[in-house]
């Protein structure tokens, strides 16, 4: 049977009439609903409101919701609410509800766009700030590692030597090879239309030393590496593990960061010079296939051309791009805040920042190059 | 004419169990052995949990409560044995009528597992919009009926990394109570608060029961809430690998079946009892 309430007057006594079975799988009545009839009909002034329980069979917290509705409509009319013929539970819990003041707080105003602009970039310079403060932290580390005065902890050193040479190599050497094969394309397209099919070496050669193959190893390790320092480092946040480190007196970038940044540090111009290799195989085999160019006039081409200049060049940004992917995975990691989600979003962060600098580093680089006439 | 006065009894379960209610236990276990695969962690666990009763399930630190627990609310599978929900073998059923004794069921986590990136009403809404047909207004309002119940009006839009791990708790209780269950589970529900939470919370399970004649299983250590809040209690000895008691926490005191019983509820490190 539904859950019914209806009201009457009687003698000033605005009664309410439960009935049925309250169930909160079921829309309740709502108690604005129940009396605005009985009281505009009759007109007469109530000054208490009752409750009737005899017709009321079995209920659940709609009820309860109900009779709330009711509390409040008689703190807002001053009037008196008789609960005394209500099952002995509920009054019971109508008090236990309201045993703790409601918590107010009052809305603060929303800010100008003014105030915004400014706290935009109040928040932006905090984070420069930290960012620096990082960096400062992790030079002072690896200082204190050539003067022996921190101990690099070998193992997780090692750990992440080998997560980034045999462990990347496999997606190293697929995107390095595609990158060399679609340089090759672009060039046998472009290069035949003025019969300069032969350059393409020069195209590949260049292209690969001096920005592709130390770029797209930056691009790959920092989805790979940086998200995983990131992901690695947030959860020891959340457990408190880095909490622990710092309480026993241990600075967890000389513990947590140093191996890390330093071990992607070492393999990132390792793993650049690989790529540039692989990429530019690739591009020999779409020129043998669609130039009908020998491996031997290939490599002559290339060499022809190409310094070791180029070559230290694509490596010098292959150590930048590991210092920045280091830096950038271990800071997000150890700024990740309490929750669940926060992991995630250190790792998107992580990742995000890393190709952002990347991409800047490249950029600065390639500026100085050219002033310095590299 | 009935008595006015008369209390009306409380809702029936949502899904209609078989048989006389009355006479089928709220939880039966029989013959319970649990396992991480080939090891074996406790076996030979037989009990039943009344209606409205508040039952117990203790013992020392790694001694399987927990994993007691995760058979009961169907997050494990028995090795062997049974475990009846009001009659119905709950392992053995069918997604839907899996699904329908879930619902009849509240769990208050250790860590009140609240999720994360959803404010208190959010997570205390979430089974009343995924289970009933009310509209979002009463959701809002039965919402608000819980957090209060619970000492939280007024944190509605909180997010649970805003609060203390007490008002989590007590958050993480009025989701466990949401949909108004039949039955309660309760893991550890005083770890990690200090004794004057622990007590309200354990207020908190003795008026659940007073109002709404819940069903309450509690895995816990924690005596003074053991003698405080339950009806009967349930021994696991982690070196016997079984239950090894069962009944009134103060008639096992009085009377330990064996010395680790009288260890465990005597606070003391060895001796006979």
């Amino acid at each position: 049977m539904q859950a019914t309430a209806a009201a009457h007057t009687r003698e000033g006594t605005l009664i309410i009439a439960l009935g049925g079975d309250w169930s909160i799988d079921r829309a309740p009545p709502r108690f604005a609903h129940t009396v605005a009839k009985a009281v505009d009909s009759n007109g007469h002034a109530v000054q208490r409101v009752a409750f009737d329980a005899r017709t009321l069979g079995r209920w659940d917290t709609s009820l309860l919701l109900f009779l709330m509705q009711g509390q409040q409509f008689c703190e807002q009319h001053a009037l008196p609410c008789d609960t005394d013929a209500l099952p002995e539970q509920l009054p019971r819990l109508l008090a236990l509800a309201r045993a703790v003041p409601e918590r107010t707080q009052e809305a603060p105003p929303p800010p100008g766009v003014v105030t915004r602009v400014g706290l935009r970039a109040l928040r932006l310079l905090g984070d420069l700030r930290e960012a620096v403060t990082f960096l400062g932290q992790v030079a002072l580390s690896a200082a204190g590692l050539v003067v022996r005065r921190t101990r690099l902890p070998w193992r997780d050193f090692w750990v992440v030597v080998q997560s980034n040479s045999s462990g990347a190599l496999p997606i190293v050497t697929l995107i390095a090879l595609l990158v060399g094969v679609i340089m090759a394309f672009l060039g046998v397209v472009v290069l035949k239309r003025f019969g300069a099919g032969y350059y393409v070496s020069y195209l590949v050669g260049f292209g690969m030393l001096r920005e592709m193959g130390a770029l797209m190893t930056g691009i790959i390790m920092a989805g790979r590496t940086g998200a995983a320092f990131a992901a690695e480092l947030g959860s020891m946040k959340i457990t408190e593990e880095i909490d622990a480190f710092t309480t026993l007196g241990i600075a967890p970038v000389d513990y947590l960061v140093l191996p890390r940044v330093l071990g992607i540090f070492c393999m990132m111009p390792l793993l650049t010079v690989y790529a540039d290799f692989i990429g530019i195989a690739g591009g020999m085999l779409v020129s043998a296939t669609l130039l009908d160019l020998s491996f031997r006039q290939f490599f002559s081409g290339l060499l022809a051309a190409v310094t070791i200049s180029d070559a230290l060049l694509g490596v010098l940004k292959g150590v930048v791009y590991g210092a920045i992917i280091g830096v950038a995975g271990c800071m997000k990691g150890l700024q990740t805040g309490a929750d669940a989600g926060a992991v995630g979003r250190s790792t998107t962060s992580a990742v995000v920042l890393a190709i952002t600098l990347i991409i800047m580093a490249n950029a600065v680089i390639d500026w100085l190059a050219a002033l310095l006439d590299v | 004419m009935s008595d006015p006065t008369t209390p009306a009894p409380r809702l029936e379960p949502r899904v209609p169990s078989r048989g006389n209610r009355d006479e089928v236990p709220a939880i039966e276990v029989r013959d319970l052995t649990m396992a991480y695969g080939d090891r074996v962690v406790m076996s030979d666990i037989s009990f039943t949990v009344g209606r409205g009763e508040i039952f117990v399930i203790m013992g020392g630190s790694g001694s399987g409560k927990s994993t007691v627990l995760k058979h009961l609310t169907g997050l494990r599978t028995p090795a062997t044995g049974t475990i009846l929900f009001e009659g119905q073998a709950f392992s053995a059923d069918d997604d839907d009528a899996r699904r329908a004794v879930l619902q009849r069921m509240g769990v208050l986590y250790q860590n009140g597992a609240l999720w994360s990136g959803l404010t208190l009403a959010e997570n205390v809404g979430l089974p009343l919009r995924e289970f009933t047909a009310l509209n979002a207004r009463d959701i809002a309002e039965i919402t608000t009926v819980k957090l209060a119940l619970v000492g939280l009006r007024g944190f509605e839009d909180y997010y649970p990394a805003a609060i203390s791990g007490g008002m989590r708790k007590r958050a993480a209780l009025a989701r466990a109570i949401a949909l108004d269950p039949d039955v309660l589970f309760f893991d550890e529900p005083s770890s990690g608060l200090d004794p004057v939470s622990a007590s309200r919370l354990d207020d908190l399970i003795l008026e659940i029961r007073a109002s709404f004649s819940t069903t309450i299983v509690v895995v816990t250590h924690d005596l003074d809430s053991i003698f405080r809040i339950a009806d009967r209690a349930l021994f696991l000895d982690i070196n016997e690998r079984t239950m090894t008691a069962l009944g009134p926490p103060s008639a096992l005191r009085d009377h330990p079946p064996s010395a680790e019983v009288h260890r465990f509820l005597t606070r003391s490190s060895g001796g006979a009892p």
